[in-house]
Order: structure tokens, then sequence, then C-alpha cells
């Protein structure tokens, strides 16, 4: 039950992400919902990836906002499923995201597995720094899990870019 | 707190006023199933449900062992990033399931109680994932099989009776299908490269083969909880041959590695390999009981 109005769902809603602090963990989907009785709050958080490892510090962050915000009571719970999904990233969070020199995630998720072939198998991705298209992949692994990287061959920048999960 | 990125919060000097809980280690929010309701479903046991998440948690965290020993030795600084990656998101499958163990059979041991206090004959994952690295080429062929079987089985327990154990598959899965991916790309880029290449990759997944066996022989616990792997073993090993023809590679003829009277990883019977991977996994918590930081 995900209700976003409330005095405590602002409060956590405008925690930043660790790794990526342009990014509320609104905008990144990982809070799945705050409830709120009184003084007491739940909030919700789901995990993007198994092995985060900033979920402990969300968890904390968002625990000592609430009490910030005068909340006495305050219960931080993982929710797993359904799991996350780069699809959860906001509008607004995407627009940060390219704003920040990452490139978002395409809507979607990932493409289907199935048997590799040789062949093309670029994706349009645009360079955040010169909007060129001409751009290529470099490792689909980056420096956080969430991450790949990707370089311009216009500009000739490199630039991290969250792939689809 | 005066600042939203606690990294820069942590920085800054004066006394943390009492109970705010501002920095994760010490603060409770160390377990990685928290605050997920964590009752049993009926009709599962709850040793029984332990037992399989305590294979599949040792798998990936063996496993995970390994890939992390490739830091500072593989080929390029990219592949060094992306095998410490796979081992990251392994690693976070490992505690999910290893504290889901804990919780189920009642014991309450926590992921660390199981990573680093119990023996190598406690271990219950398949020897696949605990044999040497070997060369990358092996590694590339580890992974392709591992990769292609845990998503294969992931892909049915996400039905599973334990919404635990199915929201871990349900994460799982979409990450393994990165594991894969970097895989077959490996696999086809060396397999179908120069001949020399292409011999080294067929030596790496002559070299797995004899262990895939064990990934779908049933054990007693798999078959009572209805999750028995011998129905995996007809379309992984499709999938694996589609890769390895596409590779220009050739699928081995390999006999499985030979069981110790009909015993092999899921009862804790392990190559000689284990010890030594566990010890260095093992040595800082044991030399240190109880630390905290």
């Amino acid at each position: 039950m995900v209700t976003t109005t409330t005095r405590a769902w602002e409060a956590a809603a405008a925690v930043t992400d660790p790794e990526l602090p342009m990014l509320t963990l609104a905008d990144l989907g990982v809070l799945a919902g705050v409830e709120e009785s009184g003084d007491a709050v739940t909030a919700w958080l789901t995990p993007t990836y198994s092995g985060c490892p900033a979920v402990a510090e969300m968890a904390a962050d968002v625990d000592a906002r609430l009490r910030e915000a005068g909340y006495t009571d305050v219960t931080v719970r993982l929710r797993l499923d359904p799991p996350w999904s780069t699809d959860l990233i906001s509008d607004e969070g995407r627009r940060k995201l390219a704003e920040a020199g990452i490139a978002p995630p395409a809507a979607g998720g990932p493409p289907p597995g199935g048997v590799l072939r040789l062949g093309p198998t670029r994706r349009a991705v645009t360079c955040p720094q010169c909007g060129s298209t001409d751009t290529e992949e470099l490792s689909r692994f980056g420096s956080t899990a969430c991450k790949a990287l990707w370089r311009c061959r216009s500009c000739r920048e490199p630039f991290d870019r969250i792939k689809e999960i | 707190m005066t600042d939203d990125h606690v990294y820069l919060t942590l920085s800054e000097a004066g006394p943390e006023p009492e109970g705010e809980a501002r920095w994760a280690y010490g603060t409770g929010f160390a377990d990685p199933l928290l605050g997920v309701d964590t009752a049993l479903p009926d009709g599962v046991e709850g040793a029984d449900l332990a037992a399989y998440c305590q294979m599949l948690g040792d798998d990936a965290l063996v496993l995970s062992q390994r890939l992390i020993e490739w830091c500072t030795r593989a080929p390029e600084l990219e592949e060094e990033v992306a095998l410490a990656n796979l081992g990251l998101d392994l690693l976070g499958q490992a505690r999910r399931l290893l504290t889901r163990a804990g919780q189920a059979d009642g014991s309450g041991r926590t992921e660390d109680d199981l990573a680093y206090w119990r023996e190598d004959h406690e271990f219950r994952n398949v020897r696949l994932v605990e044999v040497p690295n070997g060369d990358f080429a092996h590694t590339v062929a580890r992974i392709l099989a591992f990769a292609t079987a845990r998503q294969a089985l992931y892909q049915r327990l996400v039905h599973h009776a334990d919404p635990v154990l199915a929201a871990v598959a349900a994460a799982g899965t979409k990450e393994l299908a990165y594991h894969r991916e970097w895989a077959q790309e490996w696999l086809l880029r060396l397999g179908d490269g120069t001949p020399y290449s292409h011999e080294r990759m067929q030596a790496g997944l002559d070299a797995v083969w004899p262990l895939l066996d064990e990934l779908f022989t049933p054990h007693p616990v798999e078959l009572r909880l209805g999750t028995d792997p011998a129905a995996l073993r007809e379309p992984v090993l499709a999938l694996l041959a589609d890769d390895i023809a596409e590779a220009t590679l050739t699928v081995p003829d390999a006999a499985p590695l030979a069981y110790v009277g009909g015993r092999a990883g899921r009862d804790g019977v392990h190559t000689e390999d284990l010890g030594p991977l566990l010890a260095e996994l093992q040595v800082v918590a044991r030399a240190h009981p109880g630390a905290t930081w």
C-alpha cells in the first residue's frame, strides 16, 4: 500500500541514494511504501540488486530522517516482492540522471536472453554529455552493480549508464 | 544529521546523539531480510527449507569467493570489474539465502554464523563452484554453466511455496541473466576466435563438464520440497549446447566426476580444494570472534 501524500512519505522520499546522490529514493523507486499511524511510522524499501551494499545505509538514512521529522516509533523494513526494476525509476529520476551525465535505462526491462549470435547488438544510447547517438558499450559492468560503462564516439567521453533490470 | 550524504556527515566531527541511527554498522540494519515476513508457509518443513537454502546459499557464497580471487588477476580491467560484479550479486543472494536458512531451522544462526563458523563438511555446495579457477576460459565455462542452471532453477522457484525463497529467486534471476550473457559473449569470442583461443576455451568446457551432473542430481531434501533439479537437466543442457554450437565448440563427452559412496557436495563431501578456500574466507572472523565495526 503506497501512500504518497503523508508527511512521513515526504520525509522518507527526500532521502538520497548514497551511490547516486542526485536521486532520491522515491526517484529511484526504492521507497516502496510508508505507513503512518500517530507517532509510529513504517517505511518499506525494495533493494535494487541482491548484493547492493548501500541498502543498510539507505535504511539508516530513512530511519534518521523520519526521527528528525518527529516520529519516535520508526521501523524500516525491506520488501523483496516484487523485485526492483529499472522501470520503477521515475521520469524525474531519468531526467536527473541524464543531467548528472549518467545515461538512464530504457523502459521495458532487460532485453530477452537466448542464444547469443555474432553480429551487431548495439542499443541506441544517447550520450548524456553531447547528445550524440554514436556511442558504444565498453563493459556491461561498471562502478556499481547497476551501471554499465559506455563511451561516446563523437565527444570521446566515457559515461555511465544504468542498465535495465 | 545536517547533510544529505552520509559519507559527508560521517566526516564531520562531533558527538553522536545516543540512539540516533545514522550509520549502517551496529545499528541493526545488517540483516539482509530486515523486516521481511519470515513465517514458514503451511506444508513446508523448516529443517528441509533451511537445508535447501544452505545448499543454494553455499553455492553462491563459494562461487562468489572464487570470482573475487580474480581481483588483480583478470586479463583486462573491465573484466576484473565484471567478475567482481558477478561475485557481488552472488554474495547478495548468498546472504539472503543463508539468513533464510538460519531462520527456517529455528536455530537463529545469522548469515555470519553460517558463513564463517561451519567446517567444510558442513557446506552443502556442489563441487562445481569450489574447484580452483583455472585459466580465464575455465572461469568462463564455469560461469556459463552455473548461471544457466541457476537461472533455470530460479525461474521455477519464483513459484515456490516459501515467499522468501520465491522473492530471492525473482530478484536473482534478473541478475543471472547478465552473468549468462557475459559468459556467452566470452564463449563466442574465444571459441570462434583464433585456433589457440578455441583450443583453450574447449579445454575450459572439458574441465567443467564432469562437474555438471551434481547440479541435476536430486537430494532427498529437494525431493521433499518439490524442487527436483533433475527436471532442469534437459533444458539447461539444451541451452548450453546451443551456445557451444554457436561458438563453434564441441559439447564435451565426459563422465561425471565420481561420487564418494554415492555422496558429494550436497552431502558435505567435497574436493580437497574447499578447505583452503574456506580458510581464506573465514580467517578474519575466526581471528577476531564477535568483532564489530
